[in-house]
């Protein structure tokens, strides 16, 4: 036991130090977690449904997001704070599986959620009660199928959300490393929520810049897109005319080619 | 006599009594041309620009080239009543209420693409294989012309549409018109006609685009075809061909077989990819407006290498007397493609001049028979390759998780040490190809079978090599370092020694070979060997 | 050393291989059925393009895999003309290659070169007739001559002049004034600060009154990014910081490289990105350049509130928005 401390006592200082302590932490904290949770779940019933759940979310945050958000949500040097940052902030990423962070890499990435849809709403009473934020929408809630209008969201698509997302939502690269997510196959509500709450490199869309239709139109738009069939044949990823242009060498001319050398043999 | 000679018969009488055809007819119908797969590039070139010109002409009888606001009610949903120009309603029009207009839309942009990269390995199987030596430097001429308008008219095609993604080319392009020093935004406000983007641009480059430019391609391939034609087709080196002769196959029936058909073929496959591939979805891009852009805006291959050069240009711009010079524009957008251009147009004559060789040239080069010239090509391939790179960088940063910074600073240090590295490394490959072409020669390919002797050695078993491999291995020059003279008759140096010197070092350098082996070395080795 | 020694001798032209069709004459049936089959499958192909022109309704999809759903029409009117092409060619190259002659021919190279009696002919017609007209000794004429070919040229340039008007200062100035408020793109609403929270953007575009259209000339200079920081976030001198307002900081939407639109904001780095050339731009730091080809910042609008709590424009843009031209003086 004891060489193997020594051994590591070694690398307290290096750089990746801190992180790979909080990871170490963070998984320690979260397999004991998923055990005491079950084992809480059906106590307190007693109390008023919204204080459990807030408690809850408090239990649940202390276990498993505390570590880096600090102990009351109030940020750290690797984290910011949560304060005021809502419910529809925590419901995006949780929701989306993009917190807790698998790792300390430049950007968290959407992934199967680690928490289900009742711990990630107590997560959110608990960091909404903290102060006042955006609400966490709810999927039934926005009816952009009926509100929205294609046509116009497209047309806010392209003037707020192409530039980064690319012209069919597919996606891009930001400056170091950082990208823009594809938004295909992204649930409508996180899309709602991702505009009011600018998770991370994305600024806000609050209700005043793109009305609460608009966003829905948006949504209705990409849906659109997302479920658009390929009119022209393969989509070739819908990036523009770098895969065209790949194509066109190794498809058009290469075949070509073949069929070239082919032409030119001599038959037997 | 059968009636459909006797038909036939009397039109080629009829034809005949006013123009003579027959005479020339009857010579050429048995010209000889060499078979090659290399020598069908330009064919392939050559029947993409007649499916672009059919593909063309349909698209023209429904695209309306204007600016003209106007609200879409087309059969597109997602872009309904929404404001666009003309042009880009009816390329929407053609693309989804005109039946088979999506297909010749995209016939139409793949045969594009295809024409430029035909027209690039064409290019490319010239150089390497010298075949643009006396006499058929005019003809290279033409093809760099070729090149250069192709690029432009592809640009000037996909920004037909009016899409947003075209429109940012176009308000690159504007830029860069603007950036030209003391006349820039006069250009810019002629061609525009006023502020960008205007109502004015999209009808004009039609005219080019439809009209101009065809017409100019139409007759510089025809001279192209005209001098090959004349001058006859390059061949190979092999057993029983020379600089004196044109070995193949004749014009009928089999080369107009062969042609004909392929022409077929390269429509078809460029039909299959029509078919099958989605090629610019406008309907997807929306119309354009200068407020709007989408992530990854890259213009087609042809111009990718050119907007990568522009991304990795450093910010340079010059504010003097009350002017601005924009180098960051001027550098990237106009002077180092005009060297690149230049200096390929010239080649042949820069070639010519550091070898002091004034032959004509009939009988192709090995590639690696001169290492110099192939060393040079791949270095400038391994340029344009770098800068296409920077070209795509913001995709490749995203498939590949990495930044683009790091791929920005990666091709600006590349595009200045890849390109040497890869000169060296080619002219030492050439080198050592030349040595093992020169062994198997001489010592025959290996079988692989091993034999014992008398005295119990292994050996392997060589197998001579035929009578025409060997020929075709070592018929190549094995040319002779220019002497330039640093001084003249009575030694005074010469007035030209740096020119003197520089070319007696490049035509050094040009000349490095290993030997192709002779008679008197196989002989040689026969008689100590076996 | 590799003057004396004497190449391999070319051994000539290598004997005729004669192919299975030539003496065989099942192999040469086959061939020929072989070409035959694939004119016809072309014949075949071609019906089927004109039958999906007909019958196959727009709209109807087909899924396939890899490519997903496709439209059914589009996709076989393709495939079908795609086929009825290749095959043609397919057929002819085979009848080329199976059954028509393939022994080698050799033709013999002319040389280009006239012989030098010509050449002395020509050399000499062309003194002669030059001869006739003078040309050597009319100076005057050939004087004025050349002057003439040398204007002739100038009538079609200065015919081009009509092209579009002069730029005058329309280069350097945009629809931004004093009290111009900022309005959404799309949308056209007016916006206060409270409008914003710290973290927001917003694309903006000045005032319309009733009855005035937004041209796209218009956007193309007048396109604003309104972005919201929190005020201790900038660092900016003071003159640069009395144009924001609270944290709001507007500047032009169009690259001072080429003009492309820079609206890629990373909330947290505040860095905002060009897609086109990859320039970054520092938006705590007026919008300096950090990264990418661009030389100069995002010229900045001067922006205030006013009397209605509504943002607007202080004064208009004190620069050229925009790529650099010739007459930009800084």
């Amino acid at each position: 036991m004891n060489f193997g401390i020594n051994k590591l006592s070694r690398y307290r200082r290096h750089r990746f130090a801190t992180p790979a302590l909080m990871l170490v932490a963070l998984i320690a904290v979260g397999s004991t977690f998923s055990v005491a949770s079950a084992l809480t779940a059906n106590k307190e019933t007693t109390q008023s449904a919204m204080s459990t759940q807030v408690a809850e979310g408090k239990s649940i945050f202390e276990r498993g997001c505390s570590s880096c958000h600090g102990l009351n949500a109030e940020g750290s040097k690797i984290a910011p704070s949560l304060i005021g940052v809502g419910a529809a902030s925590v419901d995006f990423q949780v929701g989306t599986g993009r917190m807790p962070m698998a790792d300390m890499s430049q950007q968290a990435m959407r992934k199967t959620p680690k928490y289900n849809a009742e711990e990630t709403a107590a997560l959110a009473a608990y960091v909404a009660s903290l102060a006042p934020g955006p609400d966490s929408v709810n999927e039934a809630a926005i009816s952009w199928e009926r509100d929205g209008n294609t046509a116009q969201g497209g047309e806010l698509f392209r003037t707020n959300c192409a530039m980064c997302h690319n012209f069919a939502g597919q996606g891009g690269a930001l400056t170091q490393g950082k990208y823009a997510p594809t938004l295909m196959g992204v649930d409508a509500k996180y899309i709602y929520e991702a505009m009011i709450t600018g998770p991370q490199s994305m600024p806000i869309f609050n209700d005043k810049t793109i009305t609460p239709a608009e966003k829905l139109s948006i949504i209705k738009w990409l849906k659109a897109a997302q479920s658009e069939p390929n009119l022209g044949g393969a989509s070739l990823g819908r990036t523009g005319p770098v895969t065209e242009g790949l194509l066109a060498w190794v498809m058009g001319l290469g075949i070509l080619i073949g069929i070239a050398v082919w032409l030119a043999s001599k038959a037997r | 006599m059968k009636k459909s000679e006797k038909i036939a018969g009397n039109v080629a009488n009829y034809v005949d009594e006013r123009t003579g055809a027959a005479k020339w007819l009857k010579k050429n119908l048995t010209k000889v041309f060499p078979d090659h797969w290399s020598f069908m590039l330009g064919e392939v070139a050559l029947y993409s620009f007649i499916i672009l010109l059919f593909s063309g002409t349909f698209l023209t009888f429904w695209f309306d080239p204007s600016q003209r606001d106007v609200v879409y009610n087309g059969s597109y949903t997602p872009l309904a009543d929404v404001k666009m120009s003309a042009a880009y309603a009816s390329a929407l029009h053609i693309s989804f209420d005109v039946r088979g207009g999506l297909l010749m839309r995209q016939i139409h942009h793949w045969a594009a693409l295809l024409f430029m990269a035909a027209m690039i390995a064409h290019l490319m199987r010239i150089f390497f294989t010298g075949a643009f030596r006396k006499p058929r430097e005019a003809n290279w001429l033409i093809g760099v012309g070729l090149v250069t308008l192709g690029i432009v008219e592809g640009f000037l095609g996909y920004s037909l549409p009016d899409d947003l993604l075209s429109g940012t080319g176009i308000r690159i392009a504007e830029a860069i018109l603007q950036a030209i020093p003391v006349v820039g935004s006069y250009l810019a406000f002629f061609a525009f006609g006023g502020a960008f983007p205007g109502h004015v641009f999209i009808p004009r480059i039609y005219t080019v685009h439809v009209l101009l430019l065809p017409g100019i391609f139409l007759a510089l391939i025809t001279v192209h075809l005209m001098l090959v034609w004349y001058q006859k087709h390059t061949q190979y080196p092999g057993p029983g061909r020379t600089e004196k002769n044109v070995v193949g196959y004749p014009l009928m029936p089999v080369y107009m077989a062969k042609a004909g058909g392929f022409f077929f073929i390269v429509f078809g496959v460029t039909a299959l990819l029509g078919a099958v591939a989605s090629i610019n979805p406008i309907w997807l891009y929306g119309p354009y407006t200068p407020g709007q852009i989408s992530a990854g805006s890259q213009p087609d291959f042809y111009m990718g290498w050119l907007d990568g050069l522009v991304r990795m240009s450093p910010p340079l711009e010059t504010h003097a007397f009350g002017h601005t010079i924009s180098w960051n524009i001027l550098i990237p957008g106009l002077i180092v493609p005009g060297i690149l251009f230049t200096g390929m147009a010239l080649y042949p004559f820069i070639e010519s001049w550091m070898t002091g060789d004034k032959r004509e040239h009939h009988l192709l080069d090995r590639p690696r028979n001169n290492p110099n010239r192939t060393a040079l090509g791949a270095m400038s391939l391994a340029f344009m390759l770098v800068i296409l790179i920077n070209g795509g960088n913001d995709l490749i940063a995203t498939h590949f998780h990495l930044t683009i910074n790091q791929i920005m600073w990666f091709t600006r240090i590349a595009v200045f040490v890849v390109p040497p590295i890869v000169f060296v490394i080619t002219k030492r490959l050439c080198l050592s190809l030349q040595r093992a072409d020169r062994e198997i020669v001489l010592h025959g390919r290996e079988t692989g079978r091993l034999v014992m002797m008398p005295n119990g050695e292994f050996v392997e078993v060589h197998e001579e090599l035929s009578a025409e491999k060997k020929f075709t291995l070592t018929q190549h020059e094995q040319p002779q370092a220019l002497e330039v003279p640093t001084t003249d008759r009575s030694g005074v140096r010469n007035p030209q020694g740096i020119k003197g010197k520089l070319r007696a070092r490049m035509s050094q350098a040009h000349v490095e070979q290993v030997p192709a082996p002779s008679q008197e070395e196989a002989k040689a080795l026969e008689g100590g060997h076996h | 050393m590799s003057n004396e020694i004497s190449k391999f001798q070319d051994p000539g032209l290598p004997a005729h291989q004669h192919r299975k069709s030539d003496h065989d004459p099942k192999a040469e049936k086959r061939a020929e059925q072989q070409v035959a089959i694939l004119f016809l499958l072309s014949a075949i192909s071609t019906v089927g393009t004109v039958a999906s022109y007909i019958f196959i309704k727009p709209g109807k999809f087909v899924f396939l895999p890899i490519m997903g759903d496709v439209d059914a029409q589009q996709l076989f009117l393709g495939l079908g003309l795609a086929f009825s092409l290749l095959f043609i060619g397919f057929g002819a190259v085979q009848w080329a290659r199976r059954l028509m002659p393939d022994e080698e021919v050799i033709a013999e190279r002319h040389e280009f070169r006239s012989e030098d009696a010509d050449r002395k002919d020509f050399v000499d017609t062309v003194k002669e007739r030059a001869g006739t007209v003078g040309l050597g000794r009319r100076s005057l004429i050939k004087r004025s001559l050349g002057l003439a070919l040398g204007l002739v040229g100038i009538t079609p340039l200065v015919m081009l002049r009509d092209l579009g008007p002069l730029p005058k200062k329309q280069l350097e100035t945009t629809s931004w004034a004093a009290g111009t408020r900022l309005v959404t793109d799309p949308g056209d609403r007016p916006l206060r600060p409270e409008d914003l929270e710290v973290g927001s953007v917003a694309q903006v575009l000045p005032f319309l009154a009733q009855g005035e259209e937004r041209t796209l000339e218009n956007i193309g200079k007048d396109a604003v990014l309104l972005i919201r920081l929190r005020p201790e976030e900038f660092q900016l001198d003071s003159k640069r910081l009395s144009w924001t307002h609270d944290g709001i900081i507007a500047f032009s939407k169009i690259c001072s490289h080429m003009g492309c639109a820079v609206a890629l904001y990373e909330q947290q780095t505040k860095h905002l990105l060009c897609p086109c050339h990859q320039s970054t731009f520092d938006v705590t730091r007026a919008a300096k350049v950090i990264f990418g080809p661009a030389a100069r910042p995002l010229p900045q609008l001067a922006i205030t509130v006013d009397s209605e709590g509504y943002l607007v424009a202080q004064q208009g843009f004190t620069e050229p928005i925009g790529p650099s031209f010739w007459e930009r003086s800084s």
